[in-house]
């Protein structure tokens, strides 16, 4: 069993969780993701690894109450177990030296890219991280991204903090400045990924993304997680969860997220990603 | 042999749900000898002087004294005997292939049918469970050595039994949440029920057994790390990625792996659905291609998921199909239809991304192939289309790779299969063996066990000379 540490709300629909996971945290590293099962009865999702403390053994996660499995976690408290987090799970990002790095974190990614930029920071690249969300009061971990950031942009689509405007904002914003990514890493919704490709292909550097597909073992055993990428069907688990958002099938990954759409009691109040 | 008595060459049956109910239920299919029919079909046995029945069973069970202690009303006798060389008999009972292993061999067999040394196994581990308490095997004087074993199928949960009961101290290491391996997450309920499993996986805990669920070897921590901590260890981490047939559409919506569908509905008790989480598309129309015993489960689960119409494909024909007769014949009086000679080669799908329409060619046979099989040829220009909206490619798995990736010693063959030692099976990396479906490719359940016996024995005369 996995004691709940802590479970508060960050910002409206998106809820950290700190649990107890000494085994997993001892050799996580950042773009690994966990398997969180509740208990008996609920499905296994899989949720980003979004900070760690080896020393106290705990794992941090930020997550987004989406459907059924989500808000029961958003319901449980500190002392709570949860019977599974098994990991860590999938390849890690590279955090190599390349350069200069743009960071791009909406909803749950701003967490999750977290480890990212602390990673790069520390193999001594220069940081920008884009923080993207409908409205101020969405953004979060802002101060302590920018520990490792050497600069934060902030967008906000009603403008009510930062600039205003989504993805191809940040690239206007970047031209401004004169800066040209060595490589780009967005962690979010499968829209929010999708447009940072779109947006950042004339750059002609990796897209990095996180692919959000369903999954159930988690260690490539059931094949569900797969999704197509420079034309080779790649399992999400075992092959990634990080691809060069570049070479993905998006159509079919869009189509492949939706399967239990009508199944599921959709109980969301998107946070404004759009997402999917 | 017994010359004068008369021979009975009829066994008894075996009662089961009748069809046209079974098909909507999930519940046990075979319902099990009583007393009076153990013991009859136990008194058909000749209790021959050279049993060879025990000559086609891995694990080398005492078959004859079994038979024996049933057919004298004797079941404590007949359960001891059993456990004597068998960890899982109810499993055993209810899934071995026992047509192609100890049945084959038996004597009875030549001339009518065999002695049904499954039903009767399956009858006293059954008949020990209704009893309530069961008989804690004893144990060997605690030797301190420490054993991982992981994985907790039924090469892993073999190797555990045996080694505790020698008296050393066993841990299993297993990635999913519940125990069992394929016999948890793979084998439907309605051939075997998770009680039945989970059962057999307390007993092991209660001799003692350690159980760490959620724990990816190799992930969590790298097998050298286990080494560190333990005297020896034994890998039998099963199947890993499914194979798909490389065909255009495989990702569409409804297109699932035997692996997937299978864990959704058994592991995480999809059938239940919505009294549990994880959501089961209830699919009218479909196919499923293969035609293995998985194949079979697929198509059996389908229906009972309430499909109108269920269709296995598969590319050779009936004498060719690699299932257990009697899984076949199941699904035949469950109305599963079988297209034969048939090999899917499009799936189509609409705007949203689901499969529609499966586009499938026709075959004839040709020469024998390497594996003694005769060759599929596809006929030019036959293809025809079936309307489906559910298509689960049951045509096998890849061995599981996270221990191999992880493991930079470890030597593995072309396939990615764990190289062993055929006598030992020991590895290519010190005090550490490795058996079951990940060094012979996908098996059967008592091919595990036998690996794991045998592995058993080896690691206990290594860790005895230490
Ligand atoms: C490798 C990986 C890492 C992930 N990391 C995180 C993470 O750190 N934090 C996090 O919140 N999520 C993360 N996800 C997504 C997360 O797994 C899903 O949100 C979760 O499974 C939803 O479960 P549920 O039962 O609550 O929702 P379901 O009931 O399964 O889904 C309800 C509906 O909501 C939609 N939906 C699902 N996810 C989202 C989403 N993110 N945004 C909008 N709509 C959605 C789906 O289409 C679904 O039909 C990750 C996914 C993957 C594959
Ligand atoms: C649907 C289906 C029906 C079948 N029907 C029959 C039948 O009727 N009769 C029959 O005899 N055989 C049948 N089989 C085959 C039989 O189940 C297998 O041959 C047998 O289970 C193999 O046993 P195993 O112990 O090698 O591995 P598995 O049963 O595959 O168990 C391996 C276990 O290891 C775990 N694991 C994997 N990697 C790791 C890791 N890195 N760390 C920790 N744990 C790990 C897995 O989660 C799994 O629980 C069937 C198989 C399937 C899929
Ligand atoms: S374990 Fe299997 S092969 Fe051995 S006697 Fe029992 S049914 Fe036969
Ligand atoms: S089961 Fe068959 S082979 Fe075995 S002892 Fe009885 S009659 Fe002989
Ligand atoms: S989640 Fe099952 S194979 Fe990736």
């Amino acid at each position: 069993m996995f004691k709940i540490v802590e479970r508060s709300p960050l910002v409206p629909n998106l809820h950290l969780l700190v649990v107890e996971a000494p085994e997993v945290v001892e050799s996580i590293q950042p773009g690994q993701f966990v398997i969180i099962h509740a208990g008996e009865g609920s499905e296994r999702i899989p949720l980003s690894a979004a900070d760690w403390d080896r020393e106290k053994g705990t794992l941090s996660i930020v997550f987004m109450e989406v459907g059924t499995s989500t808000s029961k976690l958003a319901q449980m408290k500190a002392g709570d177990e949860l019977n599974t987090v098994v990991g860590p799970l999938g390849i890690p990002i590279d955090t190599m030296k390349y350069g200069t790095v743009v960071c791009i974190g909406g909803c749950f990614g701003m967490g999750s890219i977290f480890p990212v930029v602390r990673a790069l920071k520390e193999s001594g690249n220069e940081i920008i991280t884009m923080l993207e969300g409908r409205s101020e009061n969405l953004l979060y971990w802002e101060d302590k991204l920018a520990v490792f950031s050497d600069k934060i942009i902030r967008l906000t689509r009603d403008g009510s903090c930062g600039y205003k405007g989504h993805i191809k904002k940040g690239t206007e914003i970047l031209h401004e400045m004169n800066i040209k990514p060595d490589r780009v890493i967005a962690n979010g919704c499968t829209t929010l990924s999708y447009l940072a490709v779109k947006e950042y292909e004339h750059y002609n550097v990796p897209v990095i993304v996180t692919l959000n597909t369903i999954m159930i073992d988690g260690t490539g055993m059931c094949g569900v997680c797969r999704c197509t990428v420079d034309g080779e069907m790649k399992f999400a688990c075992v092959d990634g969860p990080s691809f060069d958002g570049r070479f993905v099938d998006w159509e079919e990954l869009a189509a492949r997220r939706k399967q239990y759409i009508s199944e599921e009691a959709f109980l969301v109040h998107h946070s404004g990603c759009g997402g999917i | 042999m017994a010359e004068k008595r008369k021979i009975n060459f009829e066994r008894v049956e075996m009662p089961k749900q009748v069809p046209f109910i079974r098909k909507r239920n999930f519940n046990e299919v075979a319902l099990g000898y009583t007393s009076e029919d153990a013991i009859k079909e136990a008194s058909r046995c000749l209790d021959c002087k050279k049993p060879f029945c025990v000559e086609g069973c891995p694990v080398e069970i005492d078959i004859p004294g079994l038979i024996r202690a049933i057919a004298a009303g004797d079941f404590a006798l007949a359960i001891k005997t059993l456990k004597e060389k068998n960890c899982l008999p109810a499993v055993c009972g209810r899934v071995c292939p026992q047509e192609e292993q100890c049945e084959s061999k038996c004597v009875l067999g030549k001339k009518g049918s065999p002695v049904a040394i499954g039903r009767l196994e399956r009858f006293a581990a059954d008949w020990e469970a209704s009893k309530g308490s069961i008989q804690a095997p004893c144990i060997m004087k605690k030797t301190g050595k420490r054993v991982a074993v992981i994985g907790s199928g039924p090469a892993g949960v073999t190797v555990a039994g045996d080694l505790t009961l020698l008296g050393h101290d066993v841990t299993i290491y297993e990635a999913l949440h519940k125990p069992g391996g394929v016999l948890t997450y793979g084998i439907p309920e309605f051939r075997l029920p998770a009680k039945v499993v989970s059962r057999e996986i307390e007993n092991l805990q209660k001799m003692g057994v350690k159980l760490v669920c959620n724990f990816v070897v190799g992930k969590t921590y790298p097998l050298q790390k286990i080494l560190e901590e333990f005297d020896a260890v034994f890998v039998g981490t099963g199947a890993g990625l499914p194979w798909f047939m490389k065909i255009p559409g495989e990702n569409l919506n409804g297109v699932y792996s035997a692996n997937e569908y299978l864990t959704r509905v058994n592991l995480m008790r999809g059938f239940e659905y919505p009294r549990t989480y994880t959501p089961v598309i209830r699919h009218k129309r479909v196919a499923v291609v293969g035609g293995g015993n998985v194949a079979m489960d697929c198509a059996r689960t389908a229906l009972r998921l309430g499909a109108e119409k269920v269709a296995i494909v598969y590319r050779r024909s009936e004498n060719e199909l690699p299932a257990r007769e009697e899984e076949y014949v199941n699904a035949v009086e469950e109305g599963v239809n079988f297209h034969f000679l048939t090999l899917p080669e499009k799936l189509f799908g609409n705007d949203e991304g689901w499969l529609n329409k499966i586009e499938c060619a026709r075959m004839k046979l040709g020469e024998p192939d390497a594996s003694g099989r005769r060759r599929p040829i596809r006929i030019d220009n036959s293809e025809f289309i079936m309307k489906m909206d559910a298509c689960i490619i049951a045509i096998g798995n890849s061995p599981n790779p996270i221990i191999p990736q992880t493991t930079p010693d470890l030597k593995v063959s072309k396939w990615g299969t764990i190289e062993v030692d055929e006598e030992t099976l020991m590895t290519s990396v010190d005090r550490v063996w490795a058996g079951g479906d990940i060094v012979t490719g996908a098996a059967t359940v008592i091919l595990a066990m036998g690996a794991g016996r045998k592995a058993a024995r080896s690691m206990h005369e290594y860790l005895s000379s230490q």
